[in-house]
């Protein structure tokens, strides 16, 4: 299993990495989502897949075996990543959308100066 | 008393830094407040001076150390006294003198700010023991002389002539510099004084020509010698104070004086005798030719004291007791009269408002009383009785015939170097001041009744000064046997006389004398011939040839920094992939074997399999789908897939993330899309076969790293703790949740201060306009 993850997030990052050498801005963005993504599975791989439990302490008991869990922690930081992640594409994407109204062009390569044209 | 000297080093260094906020409280009082400080080092420096025995030597350690071995030691000997004296005396005068002449200039806080620096620097400079600090002193003065050549900073020319003067003097410190470390290594010890003490062997150092080369840079540099000279007549365009403190005593001189310093430790060889003595009798002469054929009064000084430290240097090299003793009187006369000649060019363009020598005339009905000292300073300059500059140029007569092997040239090039002196004296006299004059009348703007009297005092003083020591010359003896026994190591009985009998000496002073009359009166001819050179010398001008250097410099800098710097955001990207894959390549275990995991892998999971599977698609679809809605979407789906795969897991936290995040990304792909411009096949096929081919060694490589990685596991996982910890510690059942908002509490409050950024940046991003109109005529 560890096999097809990780031949996976490789082909994410293949992707990942071909979308942001465009020169199309929306394809550079896409490919930042991606990365973003493929990278989040990277941590959750790396806690191991091995146990698949859900991270909940049952009613009553006052701790759970860590070995019938899977690993919380690193659970935790993917989810601080998501929503960060979610707040950079808001930004990104009022940053495209502003600078397309202000540049009228979507190509990076014209923009390779940062005088105005 | 003395051992306040450091603290006085220190208060001018302060006075310079303070300026800016006591400058609001003082105004036109500033200039007297700032003079007392150089007056208070003079006056304990004049207090030394009777106790001071010849072989005493003062060490000051003023208790603050850089580094190991570079401690701020300053040391008082008789060399450092002539040079401090001197340093601090015209300090002071020509604080007083700016305060008057920088009345009506702007920023004039900034200009004592950089003035008081640079004296404080100059100061450091000759009083310093450490060699290291030497050098720091010795940078200080290039940079902050640098600010005082440019301060008129609107001009062109003045910010040219301030970057010249900080290059070529900037590379003689970093020569300096290796030099220090180099003689540091040697000796083992920066300090001067226990390098002599230990009489440490340079001279016989296999290192030695190397020290010798970077010390004569430095030193060639500094003192403006041929062919570095250049840059001290365009140094001119700095405010006349500056020019007259830069030539007099400081600056300048810091190149003399460190030869003077070196001469115990790297003085007397072949290398050292021959190669100053070439360069002081080159620059000697040409300065002194060149100075006849200018026209503006400043540069006709600023050439004379490239003669005046060609001479110097000449002197040093020639390196007898008897030379030494010259060069030092030679120091003393040269500041004298220079810094008075500066003041009074000054004075003149305050009066008249002009420096050029054809238009200026019969000033001695204008300015009597600074006439006067103007011609003490020329005749001093002239080298002729009473003045002090008559003592001087005897000893130096005396020293330059005691060379046999080289005395061919020194001889004739020194008297030339003379003839010329006296000449352009009579001429300065003549063109500028003579009342009988039949020139037409330049016209006056401020008389000297208008000039307050610190304004002349500067002036007055050195010309007296001169006047005095020249009468009694004997006053000196005891100064000059003191830096003499610093810089030669033996005691000399130095006897100063203004009046030596006839004798060879007097003989040649009386021939230069009277062919400098004679120049003097065929000055037309000879000034013309003189310019003629300089027109074709300007073929291979020096200043120019530098600036052409300079900019080739300065455009290779551009084109190679165009090839880095290109702008092109893909490139950049391509650069970074391109060179962690080749590092990583190096780095990894390519044994295959290596990843499996150490339990093997897990099995494998039929549902998982189908979403990879889907999401792949979904994704090589994303990828090259033409149409940009269909492309969100397909993220859309790989998004989700993920979320799933994370359910999978039992991660049910992470899920419900996943999927709102990525279906608010969505939605706000989607609000924005139809104001995006369709998405255009811009780039070649040739170019997408590359980045293909990128790509997909990258995911190649992440794929092998993410195996590897997972086979890796040094410490017990500390999630454990949270597991035992949550319910007991926290009173939480969501293990993940407890982490985020208690365990790691920090983290999330990080997190969300993030997303508030991100949201007041949408927020300024919507409201933010650029004025449409501006762009429309751009276009």
């Amino acid at each position: 299993m560890e096999l097809i993850l990780a031949i996976f997030i490789g082909l994410l990052y293949a992707s990942g990495v071909y979308l942001i050498l465009r020169r199309s801005i929306v394809k550079v963005i896409l490919g930042v989502f991606v990365l973003s993504n493929a990278t989040n599975l990277i941590i959750f791989l790396s806690g191991g897949i091995k146990r698949s439990g859900a991270g909940f302490i049952p009613a009553g008991a006052e701790k759970v075996d860590p070995a019938t869990i899977s690993d919380p922690l690193p659970q935790a930081l993917i989810l601080t990543a998501i929503v960060i992640g979610l707040g950079i594409a808001a930004y990104i994407l009022a940053l495209k959308y502003r600078y397309f109204e202000i540049t009228e062009t979507h190509d990076l390569d014209q923009l390779s100066k940062t005088d105005q044209k | 008393m003395i051992k306040y000297l450091p603290l006085l080093i220190g208060i001018l260094f302060l006075s310079g830094l303070m300026v800016s906020l006591i400058y609001p409280f003082l105004k036109k009082k500033l200039g007297w407040v700032l003079s007392l400080v150089p007056l208070a080092v003079f006056i304990l420096l004049f207090t030394v001076l009777g106790d001071l025995k010849p072989k005493s030597l003062q060490i000051l350690p003023s208790g603050f150390e850089l580094l190991e071995k570079i401690s701020f030691t300053f040391r008082i000997d008789g060399l450092s006294l002539v040079f401090g004296l001197l340093i601090s005396g015209i300090g002071f005068l020509i604080v007083l003198y700016a305060t008057w002449y920088m009345k009506k200039y702007e920023r004039q806080g900034h200009f004592f700010t950089y003035f008081m620096l640079f004296m404080a620097a100059m100061t450091g400079l000759v009083f310093s023991d450490n060699i290291m600090v030497l050098f720091i002193f010795w940078e200080l003065t290039s940079v902050t002389s640098f600010l005082l050549i440019g301060f008129n900073h609107q001009l062109e020319k003045s910010r040219q002539a301030a970057l010249q003067s900080l290059l070529i003097t900037g590379f003689g410190g970093l020569c300096l510099l290796f030099a220090a470390i180099l003689m540091g290594q040697i000796a083992g010890t920066y300090q001067l004084s226990e390098m002599i003490s230990q009489n440490i062997d340079f001279v016989n150092n296999p290192r030695y020509l190397l020290i010798f080369i970077l010390v004569l840079i430095a030193v060639l540099t500094k003192s403006a010698q041929f062919p570095f000279h250049f840059w001290l007549p365009g140094a001119m365009e700095a405010p006349t104070p500056v020019s007259a403190y830069l030539h007099s005593a400081t600056m300048v001189n810091a190149g003399v004086f460190l030869l003077l310093r070196m001469h115990p430790l790297l003085g007397d060889t072949l290398e050292w005798k021959y190669s100053l003595i070439l360069s002081g009798v080159i620059t000697m002469f040409i300065g002194a030719f060149f100075s006849m054929g200018q026209k503006d009064l400043k540069r006709i000084l600023a050439f004379t004291t490239i003669s005046a430290l060609g001479t110097m240097v000449l002197l040093i090299g020639i390196g007898t007791p008897l030379s030494m003793e010259a060069t030092l009187v030679f120091f003393i006369v040269h500041g004298l009269y220079k810094g008075g000649l500066f003041m009074v060019a000054g004075i003149i363009d305050k009066s008249t408002g002009t420096r050029d020598i054809t238009v200026l005339s019969k000033l001695w009905k204008h300015l009597p009383v600074t006439t006067i000292f103007a011609i003490l300073a020329l005749i001093s300059m002239a080298g002729l009785p009473p003045m002090l500059g008559f003592v001087g140029k005897e000893l130096v007569y005396v020293a330059k015939i005691q060379l046999p092997g080289l005395s061919w040239i020194i001889l004739p090039l020194g008297v030339g170097a003379n003839i010329m002196m006296v000449a352009i004296s009579l001429t300065l006299f003549f063109e500028v001041f003579n009342p009988w004059s039949k020139k037409p009348d330049v016209s006056i703007q401020h008389k000297e009744k208008d000039f307050p009297w610190y304004f002349l005092l500067g002036p007055g003083v050195l010309a007296l000064a001169g006047l005095l020591l020249g009468l009694a010359p004997e006053i000196l003896n005891t100064l000059i046997a003191n830096a003499l026994y610093v810089t030669k190591n033996e005691l000399v009985d130095v006897n100063l006389l203004l009046w030596h009998g006839f004798n060879e000496v007097l003989m040649l002073s009386i021939f230069a004398i009277a062919l400098g009359v004679t120049v003097f009166i065929l000055r037309k001819p000879v000034t013309k011939f003189i310019c003629s050179i300089i027109n074709w010398l300007d073929n291979f001008h020096l200043p120019t040839f530098f600036m052409t250097v300079m900019n080739f410099y300065l455009k290779n800098a551009a084109k190679n920094t165009q090839r880095i710097q290109h702008g092109y955001h893909r490139f950049y990207l391509m650069t970074f992939f391109i060179t962690t894959l080749v590092i990583i390549s190096f780095q990894i275990n390519w044994y295959l074997g290596d990843l499996v995991p150490f339990n093997g892998f897990t099995p494998i999971n039929t549902n998982i399999v189908i979403l990879v599977i889907v999401a792949s698609l979904a994704i090589i679809f994303a990828v090259f789908s033409k149409s940009r809605l269909s492309a969100i979407l397909a993220m859309g789906v790989v998004g989700y897939a993920i979320g799933l795969i994370y359910l999978l897991y039992g991660a049910i936290d992470l899920t419900i993330t996943q999927l709102l995040a990525e279906t608010v990304i969505m939605l706000l792909f989607v609000m924005v899309i139809y104001y995006l411009p369709k998405f255009a096949l811009l780039s070649s096929r040739k170019s997408r076969a590359r980045d293909i081919i990128i790509s997909l060694s990258v995911g190649f490589f992440i794929t092998i790293v993410v195996l590897h990685a997972n086979t890796v596991n040094f410490y017990e996982p500390v999630s454990n703790f949270y597991a035992e910890n949550s319910v007991i510690k926290a009173h939480g059942r969501n293990i993940v949740n407890v982490i985020l908002v208690d365990f790691r509490a920090l983290d999330t409050f990080g997190e969300i201060t993030v997303l508030t950024l991100a949201a007041v940046g949408v927020f300024s991003l919507f409201r933010f306009t650029v004025k449409k109109e501006k762009n429309n005529i751009n276009k």
